[in-house]
């Protein structure tokens, strides 16, 4: 049973416990969007193998589907297949379904416990949309927030246009040979290994959580949770799983999708400045910093954290304000590299051109070349 | 009228051998409790007269005096306790509503010491706030729900004028005339050293105190006592009091013999006259009556002013602060039923209004439900009696608190709760001359700064312990507070779990 409430009979998972995690995160992405499989990024997060234990991984990627990029790629995971009945019905009901299909997986030994896991190319059916005063974006969030909360043993893994996340448990590289990663050409993968201090098991709580084609892989423990989700939950936001990752991913959506904030001032909302620093900006910067913390102060992630955001038009890498947890970054030409470790950037770049540890809260941005903003305008 | 038939409630207990007769308590005393026998050349005590100010005991260079509980030994009773009895019997005599001074001190729960706050371990370092920086600035406004930035990174939007505050607590409304103009002094001179507010009540504001004008939060009041255009112009910020917890539904008092001079003056009204602010406001009957005099208000101060409105936490607590969001309101103050004041009647302070803490979970609740929440402060007041108070209360969805008698306390208050007899001997409630001066303004301003500052690092080392640095990431957050000894329907009530949860 994965809906919302209280699930009988079963360990806790997500959404009926809180459960704090340790991580290791990677980022890779090439900037002229050229694409390469996923074989580098399961190398890059296998070298941080001892940051996690086996009990979540994942990976999303992002140019995967060429073919299918005008519709919304739903990555579902259902534990029946009358689960996966009921929700096929309700995607007919109010979607256009292109194409369904299983996710081609292998054997893996450790790999146990695995959901029946599909993919559909959807597109909300206009005239729906238009009924409810909706844009397809702010449908789609509706529908999977829904089908999330509603629909007993299904779970939406993501919803992007040519992008999807793959994530279960087991450890990242596992799961990365799970999902036959190497036979996928991206131009943007994050990959995710989790330590949670509690054994849920449970395939829907693996990293990256996504919401349309934004996707986060996150280290650590927000301590400002509790703010936040009420904060979020005054947007309409559900916070279903109870996870920090779930909570900045729909901070990250609130701030650029809802509120069309320029990337930099979203990424200053989480991890603002200190009074003290704000006081010594420049007179313009000062009263951008303060009007931002003074609206957005529950946004703040408080808290340690290393957070990777995955999108359609690029990737950035952002540490909380007082860096307690480790992020390193890299460049090679094209590539930018992002992760907990540089021994996870030098097993797939052995020679940088730049290495570097970006400061508490600075995030290290790498955008798409031509693509001007980070909200497409709908 | 007869003879009393009440037994003095207190004992006054004087070591003959530590005694050396030197009329200290004699001279210190305002409610003749001690004097000098002429032919005893001894001094005595009208134990009668005695309030336990503790003014005498603590002056007395010999450390001869204890006051005691009178040993009253009244035949058992569960349902008609010692104070039953005495309150009857001295309404007998007196035929009046019984007075009363500073909150309701009945033995119902204080919801606070049943919220126990968490701390970091392993998955989440907590922080030293002596290694780190760790804020507690706060803004008090009404906030616009989104931001515009434009692309070259400058703000679009307007934002409502805000107060600014160093910490998330003020000083709470009280009023020139209630306490004395030094009292009044220490809080205006102590809110401007810390960097927050003090809030006049509604005796309007003493010419002596315009200069702390940008730490002053002017009140309007159903009386409208010293409201003038240079008045409202003048304050940071502007509060209607609707309500007040130890009194809601309840106007004011304020008897002739206070009105000396200088609160004359200051209120704009004649000399000895009884200072009556009704119960309502008798302009405002219904929301929409609230409405007009928040813009009334903010036309009158150009809109540079955040308006707040101050109310009694009642049952209905979260409609009616809802309400007064959509009514303009910038802040909201909610005042719990342990809130203090100069002057109620007693069963009214110990009967009417809930705790606060319900009320600011209900309110924070409602205002986040209705989408509304960013568009409004909510300001706790009403029995904050230490820093943990103020966590818990933010944590529970305040943005900030204010504190009344935990400032007088600062300043010497005993809380004897005798304000309403106008002889306060600290010199804090009162307007007499001689016991007037007894407050060193000077004094009473390191204390209360002193007060303010050890808490400011309390809160630090509480945040940081749950490794948090910015007092904005307890707002609303719940998941730092757990229950202890309360039912499931209190924990729901206050949106938190049980410990061990």
């Amino acid at each position: 049973m994965w809906g919302s409430g209280k699930r009988f009979g079963r360990k806790p998972i997500e959404g009926d416990v809180r459960i704090p995690s340790g991580c290791a995160v990677s980022g890779i992405m090439n900037k002229k969007g050229k694409l390469f499989t996923g074989e580098t990024i399961i190398q890059s997060i296998s070298i941080m193998r001892d940051r996690s234990n086996g009990l979540g991984g994942g990976f999303a990627a992002y140019g995967i589907y060429p073919d299918y990029q005008d519709f919304y790629a739903l990555h579902v995971f259902f534990e029946s297949e009358e689960n996966q009945r009921e929700v096929e019905l309700y995607l007919k009901e109010n979607f256009l379904v292109e194409k369904g299909e299983k996710i081609p997986t292998r054997k893996v030994s450790t790999i146990l416990d695995a959901p029946i896991i599909y993919r559909y190319f959807i597109k909300p059916r206009a005239e729906i949309c238009e009924d409810v005063c909706m844009s397809p974006d702010e449908f789609m969030v509706r529908q999977v927030m829904f089908i999330n909360s509603s629909f007993q043993g299904a779970y939406v893994a993501s919803s992007g246009k040519n992008m999807g996340a793959f994530k279960g448990v087991g450890y990242p590289e596992e799961i990365g040979e799970f999902y036959d990663l190497e036979s996928y050409k991206g131009y943007l993968w994050t990959a995710h290994g989790r330590f949670p201090t509690n054994t849920p098991g449970w395939w829907g709580g693996a990293h990256p959580f996504t919401l349309l084609d934004w996707s986060v892989v996150h280290n650590g423990e927000i301590s400002s949770y509790g703010t936040n989700r009420r904060y979020l939950e005054e947007f309409g936001y559900e916070c279903s799983l109870q996870t920090d990752t779930e909570a900045a991913t729909y901070l990250f959506d609130l701030l650029l999708r809802r509120h069309r904030m320029p990337l930099e001032a979203a990424c200053q909302v989480l991890a603002p400045p200190f009074w003290e620093e704000i006081e010594r900006m420049p007179e313009k910067e000062k009263e951008t910093a303060r009007a931002l913390r003074m609206v957005y102060g529950k946004g703040l992630l408080n808290g340690p954290f290393s957070i990777i955001l995955g999108s359609t038009n690029g990737m950035v890498a952002i540490n909380d304000r007082i860096k307690l947890r480790p992020l390193v970054a890299a460049e090679q030409g094209d590539m930018l590299y992002v992760a907990s470790e540089e021994a996870a950037i030098i097993e797939v770049c052995a020679c940088p051109s730049r290495v570097w540890t970006p400061r508490a809260g600075q995030p290290v941005i790498g955008r798409l070349e031509e693509v001007e903003s980070w909200v497409s305008v709908c | 009228m007869g003879l009393s038939m009440l037994a003095p409630e207190y004992r006054v207990d004087r070591d003959k051998e530590r005694c050396i007769d030197c009329k200290v308590c004699v001279t210190q005393c305002p409610y003749d409790v001690h004097y000098f026998d002429g032919d005893e050349e001894k001094v005595f005590a009208r134990e009668e007269n005695c309030v336990n100010c503790h003014r005498c005991v603590v002056l007395c260079p010999t450390r001869a005096l204890i006051i005691r509980k009178y040993p009253l030994e009244l035949r058992e009773n569960s349902a008609w306790k010692e104070i039953d009895i005495r309150q009857l019997q001295k309404q007998a005599e007196t035929g009046g509503i019984l007075l009363s001074g500073m909150g309701n001190p009945k033995p119902l729960p204080v919801y606070w010491d049943k919220i126990l706050l968490n701390a970091s371990q392993v998955t989440n370092p907590s922080i030293d706030p002596l290694r780190e920086p760790m804020e507690l600035k706060t803004f008090l406004g009404s906030k616009p729900e989104r931001l515009e930035i434009g692309c070259d990174g400058s703000v679009k939007t307007k934002i409502a004028p805000q107060l600014e505050l160093s910490a998330p607590v003020m000083f709470t409304a009280m009023s020139f005339g209630s306490i004395s103009l030094n009292a009044c002094r220490v809080l205006a001179e102590a809110a401007h050293d810390l960097g927050i507010y003090y809030n006049t009540g509604e005796g309007g504001l003493h010419q002596s105190l315009y200069e702390f004008a940008d730490n002053t939060i002017v009140q309007v009041a159903s009386g409208r006592f010293g409201v003038n255009s240079e008045y409202l112009k003048t304050g940071a910020g502007i509060e209607i009091k609707i309500g007040q917890g130890a009194k809601p539904g309840i106007g004011g008092h304020l008897p002739g013999e206070k009105v000396r001079e200088e609160v004359a003056a200051t209120r704009m009204i004649p000399l000895g006259t009884d200072a009556i602010s009704p119960a309502p406001h008798h302009d405002i009957y219904s929301i929409e009556d609230l409405r007009q005099l928040i813009f009334a208000l903010k036309e009158a101060s150009d809109y540079e002013k955040p308006v707040s409105v101050k109310i009694a936490a009642v049952h209905n607590v979260a409609a009616i602060a809802s309400g007064i969001a959509r009514a303009g309101a910038d802040i909201i103050t909610i005042d719990g039923f342990r809130g203090g004041t100069g002057a109620a009647p007693t069963r009214i302070r110990d009967n009417v209004g809930i705790p606060i803490e319900f009320a600011i979970s209900a309110v924070d609740n409602r205002l986040k439900d209705e989408g509304i929440r960013n568009q409004v402060s909510v300001v706790a007041a009403g029995s904050i009696r230490n820093s943990a108070d103020i966590v818990k209360a933010v944590a529970l969805g305040a943005d900030a608190v204010y504190i009344g008698t935990a400032a007088l306390l600062a300043m010497g208050c005993h809380l004897c709760r005798k304000c309403y007899m106008g002889k306060c001997s600290w010199g804090i409630a009162t307007q007499q001359p001689h016991l007037v001066k007894r407050l060193n303004p000077e004094i009473g301003r390191e204390r209360l700064v002193n007060l303010v500052t050890g808490w400011k690092h309390e809160i630090k080392e509480i945040l940081g312990g749950m490794g948090i640095n910015a007092v904005d990431s307890l707002r609303g957050n719940r998941h730092m507070l757990r229950g202890v000894d309360l039912n499931s329907r209190e924990l729901d009530i206050l949106g938190i779990k049980a410990a061990g949860e």
